[in-house]
């Protein structure tokens, strides 16, 4: 489950490759704006895209794999597979066998008569023999629980890490980011449904162990691999696995995250990857029951888990119309945020866009954002952004002390950095985060 | 060969396979007027049909008996003379249609391949030449004995994993999934045969429930003990419309454990429970599993907080699938 900006890359990041090939190409002599505007941009209908994508995924299929001999693929913002968005649930072609992505699971304990309890999200399915979770991608199997998405990824692209977003980890960095299938919640403005909310089986995958990609980082030039599109959580193993032989190679790792785990997960997660975002979908238990299919307070108690680790951590805000953006709300999360993660923690408030199951909704207004902003501000927030407005002001950092502009974006672009050592160069002030 | 033949089906199944030309010789005209499924005026019927001959003194199960027994099934549900009258009001010889079977629990607490055979040849019988029998996937199917013909004409069996899934959600209430091709673009018409089970989860798993084996995301809807997404995803349109009958396999029955296959929780009921409308199918068959409970000293579904209210909900103002209240219920033993 993804907030706005990071939901939206990859469909935009199909619909930008209606060339792909040019785009690739352009990518290099457009201008930062010329890009952006371009990956907002709606060039195929949705038949045609279908379309499009299902005859290029078999070639990005073997491309993916070839990537190593092909380092133009690379190019920032060029989709590698994207065959995730061919969307059809067909039976898919099983060119490798399942068994290459089964693992038994962490996080379970076993049951009498063959159940399983699963251990990794507060869900706490309990799950009989042959049946899945709710995420729809772990199984149990004859009383062994196992994760069907072990290294079977189904998108990946490089992205700017400021698409994730991340605003105080690495600016400008690009990101090899990924996804499986599967998501322990279903919330129905889920912008990647198509991944998140499908079985492992219903979506076309390649098979990429921990070891190629890290390999796919390096030639693709990326300090930073990012787990993220549908959530992490329900691929924790593979998280854990491919961080840990990221790490050996010098590659940090990075997971936005819906936040819906229990501690334990948490805690050994937040060890093995540099930096996690959480979306944060609402500041109230009705929202969480009746949009997200899930629970706040599991959500809140692992944002303040991970304050207590240490790992660096940004949270993002989707502002839904009508749904989550009350003054009342905006007001309780700030001090919420304040009081339990400091005033440091940089807060996201990201536009919604209309898809999957509230389609009846408008685009969040501009206003709406900016009265959010303006509420966690008065609150005292230091680092509050809003997101998938491209050329806004409020997504450049400024020192909360002398109120300078310390790293100035133009959407996912870093136009200038005006900081020395983590420090503000023109008041000396410490800017959290980790810059380098 | 569709079904994985075991020593007592053999003859009668090479029996079917040769009927099926004489079948196709003898098409008749179409039929018109075929019933709806929908609960109509007046009261909703029921029939429980029990026969203890169906097993035989091995307790294996008896093919030719278990035909009688749906036969008896059918003609009391349809008020009529024949089977065949029955069959005929509910599918036209120009029509494919499906056999929505349950194998989740594999070959122990299945829908029983002896019955679908029956089926099939009556299904035979009234002209119908294209017959699908699928679930959720061909490795469910396979465990439950059947055999998977994908390609072909005349009786095909194979899981949603052939054909896949529609690509565009279809909603209703809490529900938006996609639907499998299985029914939205091969059948015409489609006969759902639950199996007489508790559910773990949501309390019972019958005619509503297995629905949930026609969408491609059935683990999003075990919350709240399956309320309300078991009478969403039974009133998603292309379900609602295409669902004839139901004809329950009570043939083994099992009160606790469920969906999975616990034989110490099994007791041969010797029965089908047939009914056009849905909701009252289910609420008699949760009865069924609340009384035995009661007789095996198992708590109650209730106190375990996994009463099955989507039947209630199936029935109520948003839903109308059919009939929860008792009174409106024709509860008949044949």
């Amino acid at each position: 489950m993804e907030s706005e900006s990071e939901v939206r890359s990859p469909r935009s990041e199909v619909e930008s490759s209606c060339d792909a090939v040019e785009i690739r190409e352009g990518a290099a002599r457009r201008s930062p704006v010329q890009r952006r505007g371009l990956e907002g941009e709606r060039c195929l209908s949705p038949d045609r895209l279908k379309g499009r994508d299902h005859a290029r995924s078999a070639l990005d299929r073997r491309a993916f794999l070839k990537a190593a001999s092909l380092p133009c693929l690379a190019v920032c913002g060029g989709g590698l597979m994207g065959s995730a968005f061919a969307g059809p649930l067909m039976a898919a072609p099983a060119a490798e066998s399942d068994s290459q992505y089964v693992r038994e699971a962490k996080f379970y304990e076993k049951l009498p008569y063959k159940k399983i309890r699963c251990k990794l999200c507060p869900r706490e399915c309990v799950i009989d023999d042959q049946e899945r979770g709710f995420c729809g991608v772990r199984e149990n199997r004859g009383g062994t629980y196992y994760t069907l998405v072990h290294s079977r990824v189904v998108t990946a692209h490089v992205d700017p890490i400021e698409k994730k977003p991340f605003f105080h980890f690495m600016p400008g960095a690009t990101a090899f980011s990924l996804a499986t299938a599967g998501c322990n919640v279903n919330c129905k403005m889920c912008q990647n449904w198509e991944i998140s909310q499908v079985r492992p089986e219903q979506v076309r995958s390649t098979y990429v162990p921990p070891d190629r990609l890290t390999g796919f980082a390096q030639q693709n030039h990326c300090p930073v691999i990012a787990f993220t599109y549908s959530e992490p959580v329900v691929f924790m193993e593979y998280v854990l696995d491919s961080a840990e032989a990221a790490r050996a190679e010098g590659i940090r790792s990075v997971v936005v995250s819906g936040g819906f785990i229990q501690t334990d997960p948490l805690k050994k997660l937040a060890a093995r990857v540099d930096a996690i975002k959480i979306d944060l979908k609402a500041y109230s238990e009705k929202f969480y029951k009746e949009v997200v299919n899930g629970e706040l307070k599991p959500v809140l108690q692992a944002l303040v888990t991970l304050r207590k680790t240490g790992v660096w951590n940004e949270v993002v805000y989707l502002v839904v119309p009508t749904l989550n953006d009350s003054d009342a709300e905006f007001q309780g999360l700030a001090r919420w945020i304040k009081a339990e993660l400091g005033p440091d923690v940089p807060l996201h408030f990201s536009r919604f866009h209309p898809e999957y199951l509230l389609k009846n909704l408008p685009p969040t207004p501009l206003e709406t954002l900016e009265r959010a902003k303006a509420i966690a501000d008065a609150e005292g927030l230091h680092y509050v952004y809003i997101g998938n407005v491209p050329g806004h002001p409020a997504e450049s950092t400024y020192c909360p002390h002398c109120h300078q502009k310390v790293v100035e974006r133009a959407g996912y672009t870093i136009v200038a950095t005006h900081l020395h050592h983590g420090k503000c160069q023109f008041c000396k002030t410490p800017i959290p985060g980790v810059w380098t | 060969m569709l079904i994985k033949p075991d020593v007592s089906t053999r003859r009668s199944f090479l029996k079917q396979s040769l009927s099926l030309g004489g079948a196709l010789v003898a098409l008749g005209p179409h039929e018109k007027g075929v019933a709806l499924p929908a609960a109509d005026s007046g009261r909703s019927r029921v029939v429980i049909a029990h026969d203890a001959k169906v097993r035989t003194a091995s307790a294996s199960l008896d093919s030719s008996e278990i035909t009688k027994l749906l036969d008896r099934a059918m003609q009391a549900c349809f008020n009529v003379d024949s089977p065949l009258a029955a069959w005929k009001r509910v599918v036209r010889p120009d029509e494919v249609v499906g056999l929505k079977v349950n194998c989740l629990g594999g070959r122990g607490n299945a829908t029983h391949p002896e019955l679908v055979e029956a089926i099939t040849e009556r299904l035979r019988q009234v002209g119908i030449t294209e017959i699908v029998v699928w679930d959720r996937q061909n490795l469910d199917l396979e465990r439950a004995h059947y055999k998977i013909v994908e390609r072909g004409s005349g009786l095909r069996c194979f899981g949603n994993d052939a054909l896949g899934f529609e690509d565009e959600l279809t909603t209703f209430g809490q529900a938006g999934s996609r639907i499998t091709r299985t029914l939205t673009q091969v059948c015409d018409a489609v006969i759902n045969l639950p199996v007489l089970k508790d559910h773990g989860i949501a309390g019972v798993t019958l005619a509503l429930k297995s629905m949930f084996g026609a969408v491609h995301n059935p683990n999003k809807y075990h919350g709240n003990a399956g309320d309300p997404y078991v009478a969403d995803v039974f009133a998603l349109p292309p379900i609602r419309k295409k669902v004839r009958l139901h004809i329950c396999d009570a043939l083994n029955a099992q009160y606790e454990g469920g969906p999975s296959f616990m034989p110490q929780w099994m007791w041969p009921y010797n029965g089908l429970l047939v009914a056009r409308d849905p909701v009252a199918l289910d609420y008699v068959g949760w009865k069924i599993i609340e009384k035995k409970r009661a007789e095996m000293g198992v708590k109650s579904l209730a106190e375990l907080h996994r009463e099955p209210h989507y039947i209630l909900t199936a029935a109520d103002a948003q839903h109308r699938l059919g009939t929860a209240d008792p009174a409106r219920i024709e509860r008949m033993e044949v």
